[in-house]
């Protein structure tokens, strides 16, 4: 008998941006539509964790999909003409609402982390209406830049192990070697320029700073969870975020860094939990 | 401070590997203090320190003494666990050619991580 995990790999035709994409989303469990959001440069393997556990699928339908560019969701046709990937607040809001609705999900959650951790943000801001609650993981309002990007897509360096180099001290430095290196894997995976373009959202044009006090955490509930280790969204960043969205929970994870989700699968469990639970109740 | 750094860099294989392709001096500016690291085919083959009168180096990594001790702990804090942690909070500065640095940045992160738990 095999032995299958309960998560379901599809490809989504969609139209994004005015073109045909072929979307991969995978799926497991049955209830709330809870949506994931990889992390720059990565793919929807890192909420592997997650979309094996028992208890969560009990409760939820949890969706990851693969943005363009990223993990199984090819660019669009035509793509090398393109001079530079670079991902923007309305593709990514686009996006999400766009497999929302093909999968006619009911008010889904959408939790995303690191870039997916700021997106939600942004949805929660334009879409209360569409999402019935966000949990951003690493989220904070901005970052600034504090190294030169350019090295993370040329020719004369190795993309991959740029890439996973840089971000590999963002995980906490007790997460076991097994998951620290799956997830930098999915680093040394990514398509060239992928995690650069990502990375314009991140630090240019996903800038939400003087917005987060207009979120209606009445229309839309908010949760922030932050691992102590990461020093690109750091705790303090996530706190701010925090303290400007009116009704918001936040929780700060020790020993965690910036991947929680695949870092150290079991022990963000036990912090996402009772934020799960918090969001079944209002639900009702 | 680097009187380790030979024996902990040379001394683990896959270390020495993953940097096999690395050929290249390179500086570590600890405070006050000045060290040159020359590096060939990834074994480290000479730690000198300074004063120097004129140095060659292709990048430099400095920071000040109490910042590298912490990122010598052998646990260290949040914000002192990596070189670009350090870098991140404005503790640590790469300058000179980085060409080598940013194409072997496991490698380096690997030789300066080896001193954590050996810096009194």
């Amino acid at each position: 008998m095999a032995d299958y995990e309960p998560i379901i790999g599809r490809y989504l035709r969609l139209e994004l941006e005015g073109k045909p994409h072929r979307v991969y989303v995978e799926e497991a469990g049955q209830g709330v539509p809870l949506i994931c959001l990889h992390t720059a440069g990565a793919d929807s393997r890192q909420w592997r964790g997650l979309m094996n556990d028992p208890q969560v699928l009990e409760r939820f339908r949890v969706i990851a999909f693969d943005l363009p560019w990223h993990g199984k969701s090819s660019p669009p046709a035509g793509w090398r003409e393109v001079e530079e990937y670079r991902l923007t607040s309305r593709a990514y809001v686009d996006a999400i609402v766009a497999v929302a609705d093909a999968l006619e999900l009911d008010r889904p959650v959408a939790m995303g982390c690191s870039i997916g951790g700021r997106i939600v943000l942004h949805l929660a801001l334009e879409r209360p209406d569409r999402f019935g609650a966000v949990i951003g993981l690493q989220a904070g309002a901005h970052v600034d830049p504090y190294y030169d990007t350019q090295w993370l897509h040329r020719p004369d360096v190795h993309g991959g192990e740029v890439c996973a180099g840089v971000v590999s001290g963002l995980i906490g430095p007790k997460a076991a070697d097994a998951d620290r290196w799956e997830t930098l894997w999915h680093y040394m995976q990514g398509g060239p320029g992928v995690f650069k373009g990502d990375l314009y959202f991140y630090k240019v044009d996903g800038d939400i700073r003087g917005e987060l006090q207009r979120i209606d955490t009445a229309r839309c509930p908010v949760h922030l969870l932050s691992g102590e280790y990461d020093y690109s969204c750091t705790p303090q960043d996530t706190l701010d975020a925090a303290a400007r969205i009116k009704g918001s929970s936040v929780t700060i994870m020790p020993g965690i860094g910036h991947f929680p989700m695949s870092e150290a699968p079991e022990a963000f469990l036990e912090h996402l939990r009772p934020v799960l639970a918090q969001v079944l109740s209002v639900r009702g | 401070m680097l009187g380790d750094l030979t024996a902990q860099v040379n001394g683990d294989a896959a270390l020495v590997r993953r940097g096999r392709f690395v050929d290249v001096t390179f500086l570590v500016g600890i405070g006050q203090e000045s060290w040159l690291v020359s590096v060939d085919h990834g074994r480290i083959e000479a730690v000198t320190k300074g004063p120097f009168v004129m140095p060659r180096w292709t990048f430099a990594l400095r920071a000040g003494v109490d910042d590298w001790r912490k990122f010598w702990a052998a646990e260290p804090e949040p914000g002192f666990h990596d070189l670009f942690a350090l870098i991140r909070h404005k503790r640590l500065t790469a300058e000179g050619d980085l060409h080598t640095f940013m194409s072997n940045l496991f490698y380096f992160k690997g030789v300066l991580g080896s001193l954590r738990g050996r810096v009194g």
